[in-house]
């Protein structure tokens, strides 16, 4: 069933993930915490590229979903075990995609864009409003968990949306997504169930980002609104997605990885000037690599070939 | 298309390769190396460029003048090595691990705001760094230093933060300058707003205050006149805000507009700021805030004096200077024990120190308990008015009118 170019990919992708989840057992405690932050934006672009990828819907809404992850642990940890907590944090992000989804992905365009950049203010006011009514104050998340741990779970995350990227892709919902990239219209008229379609995709990057919360509420100990529903994600995400492409699975890893050296690199060396050397980046990597490094990649790639070609 | 892809792999060849450098130029013995991690941008910035950074600037700037610290028997100069967390939780853990193992730190100054302490505080444990914490204002302050050995806390809690209030408005009412025992209540919807707002409804009500209007507003309002007229038509005796540093100067704007006619006016968080009696001039007079100093003091005047002339602005008259005794706890520790990181930590819980705030111990639970609660606005100077056992505080004046 699998073609030999694919079997190859596949190989290649198992070993990279075991030198990726052994990271804690050869690496310093420098990398590993590098490497929870790495591990933390592959899932969560990953995640998003599986729906923004194939359908051009821009969704800001990671932060939203991340925080109510977050949120589940932090309410939850008293009183269940924690494996639960991520499963139950993937099952609320899947619903409140879903619920999203069914009232604003027949909007396209711009409106979608704003409801979702909405979402997560509106997540965070629901929660501020409780703690208000309640008196309820920041929620302390006291674990035992090491970071060695918590990264090994975001490791085994990336690899299930890897795995679950990888089946859609193959499967008719990918294809079926890929059209509805292309022309919605024409989706439609071909039988394609478009709202359906859209809506099962955003449930999966609504899910992941949830997990991705919870799992890395034990690394925050206090989780207060202000830090669990920060904006700012949500737009760290779009542009790694961007930067490494989105038109591949493997896109946003070639994104996040160069991403968070570089911004590790300025704020060690230059901690008075982040967010200008942050603009600098983007204004690099929207002149010079506009379709991402998976782009840039493919692009040299066949400049390669058409050299032997040419010899 | 050439040059470009030459150029990108260049950039991302220097990045690499700065990361991968060692800092060489830091890998020197004779100086105490000293991390600092706070925001310089985000939303905590305006409080943390107030209160933590130029305190860490006098510190060191004063430390070296001297010769450097008493290490050993010997001298060594202070290197402070900063880092900006952007009020980011993330990266607070990220530059706190990057200084305990990439620049091997000798000791870091703990974080500015609540959450960002108890973010790092793991991290303080795992290396074995004390973590005097100042500007983390909690109830759970025996529940965190069990947990975490090294942690301690020095600006107070919050149940101590409502109490000083009542306690101020309760003496206003035995010395018969508050006539009634009417009080509007209004809270910023966010943590620490919440928090103490939630611990004064009973404590007003125990100490026999009636709160006849009470409501919250949300983070970032920027239009608080209703909450205001609604106060006044309340017609309360006394006006508390639990607010932070921009609602803390928008109410009071409204309060100068609506003209609110009460005895006693409290706002909380910056209201102990240069900038706010700049701001208000003679209407500030009489007003309450959170915290507070004894600016009469000797040792007082000489630190914001020096803080006048290093860093060019005055401290604030509150945790500016609790910031600052946390260094020279910092300080005097090195001096007795050496760079032994878990040696300081025994050090700070056994000794009493002579600091700016004047004799400071912890507790069992690494708790400084003798601290400034209440402020008070008087004749253009930010006077402390509601203490736990510190000295110098002034008797609290009727808030008389806005002129």
């Amino acid at each position: 069933m699998i073609a030999g170019k694919e079997l190859q990919g596949v190989i290649v992708a198992t070993i990279l993930l075991l030198i990726a989840g052994a990271l804690p057992y050869y690496g310093s405690d420098y990398l590993l915490s590098l490497g929870i932050t790495i591990a933390m934006f592959t899932v969560l672009a990953t995640s998003w590229a599986l729906f923004s990828g194939p359908t051009h819907y821009i969704s800001l809404a990671t932060a939203a979903f991340f925080g109510l992850g977050t949120y589940t642990a932090g309410l939850g940890i008293e009183t269940l075990p924690f494996w639960v907590l991520i499963g139950l944090a993937g099952v609320l992000g899947a619903g409140l995609a879903a619920l999203v989804g069914l009232a604003t992905l027949r909007l396209s365009g711009v409106y979608f864009v704003i409801f979702t950049l909405g979402l997560a203010e509106l997540v965070r006011q629901v929660i501020t409003w409780g703690q208000n009514m309640t008196g309820q104050k920041g929620l302390y998340v006291l674990t035992d968990f090491t970071e060695a741990n918590l990264y090994q779970m975001l490791v085994a995350l990336g690899a299930a949306v890897f795995l679950v990227g990888w089946l859609i892709n193959r499967s008719r919902l990918g294809f079926a997504l890929r059209i509805i990239g292309d022309d919605e219209t024409v989706a439609a008229h071909s039988g394609i169930n478009t709202a359906l379609a859209k809506v099962l995709l955003f449930m999966v990057s609504g899910a992941v980002a949830a997990m991705t919360g919870a799992i890395l509420a034990p690394r925050y100990v206090y989780i207060e609104p202000a830090l669990a529903f920060t904006p700012l994600l949500s737009f760290q995400v779009v542009i790694m997605a961007l930067l490494g492409g989105v038109h591949r699975l493997w896109g946003p890893i070639v994104g996040v990885i160069p991403f968070t050296i570089i911004l590790e690199t300025i704020s060690a060396n230059f901690p008075n000037q982040v967010t200008l050397f942050i603009g600098i980046v983007f204004l690099v990597i929207v002149y010079f690599i506009p379709r991402g490094f998976a782009g840039l990649i493919e692009q040299m790639r066949d400049w390669s070939r058409s050299r032997e070609g040419l010899t | 298309m050439m040059m470009k892809r030459r150029t990108a792999l260049t950039l991302g060849a220097a990045a690499a390769a700065s990361l991968a450098a060692p800092r060489l130029a830091l890998a020197q013995s004779d100086v105490v190396k000293i991390g600092a991690v706070a925001p310089k941008t985000g939303p905590l910035a305006g409080g943390a460029t107030v209160t933590q950074w130029p305190n860490v600037a006098l510190w060191a700037n004063q430390v070296n003048a001297k010769g450097g610290l008493m290490v050993d028997g010997g001298q060594k100069m202070v290197e402070v090595i900063e880092y900006d967390d952007q009020t980011n939780p993330g990266e607070t853990i990220k530059a706190v691990q990057r200084l305990a193992t990439q620049d091997n730190a000798d000791f870091i100054i703990a974080p500015y705001g609540t959450g960002f302490n108890i973010a790092a505080a793991p991290l303080f444990d795992r290396y074995k760094y004390p973590q005097l914490a100042v500007s983390a204002i909690t109830d759970q302050i025996e529940d965190l230093s069990s947990k975490f050995n090294g942690m301690f806390f020095l600006l107070g809690s919050t149940t101590a933060f409502v109490s000083g209030v009542v306690d101020v408005l309760k003496g206003m009412q035995n010395a018969g300058t508050l006539t009634g025992n009417k009080i509007a209540m209004v809270n910023v919807a966010d943590a620490f707003g919440i928090e103490l707002a939630a611990a004064a409804r009973p404590l007003f009500e125990a100490a026999g205050f009636d709160i006849v209007y009470d409501t919250s507003y949300p983070l970032g309002t920027q239009d608080l006149s209703p909450v205001m007229k609604a106060a006044k038509a309340a017609q309360p005796n006394a006006f508390v805000a639990w607010s932070y540093p921009p609602d803390t100067f928008g109410l009071t704007e409204q309060a100068i507009i609506e003209d609110l006619q009460v005895e006693a006016y409290y706002t909380a968080v910056a209201t102990c700021f240069p900038a706010f009696g700049n701001r208000f001039g003679a209407a500030a007079n009489g007003i309450l805030g959170a915290g507070g100093s004894n600016p009469d003091d000797e040792k007082f005047k000489a630190y914001a004096a020096a803080h006048m002339d290093v860093t060019g602005s005055a401290p604030d008259g509150w945790a500016s200077a609790t910031t600052y005794a946390s260094l020279q706890i910092l300080e005097q520790s090195i001096a007795a024990v050496g760079l032994d990181r878990e040696g300081v930590t025994e050090h700070v819980k056994a000794t009493t120190f002579d600091t700016v705030l004047g004799d400071m111990s912890f507790n069992a639970n690494n708790f400084n308990e003798r601290f400034w609660t209440v402020g008070q606005w008087q004749d253009g100077v930010y006077q402390g008015v509601g203490e736990t056992g510190r000295e110098g505080a002034k008797a609290v004046q009727l808030k008389q009118g806005w002129a």
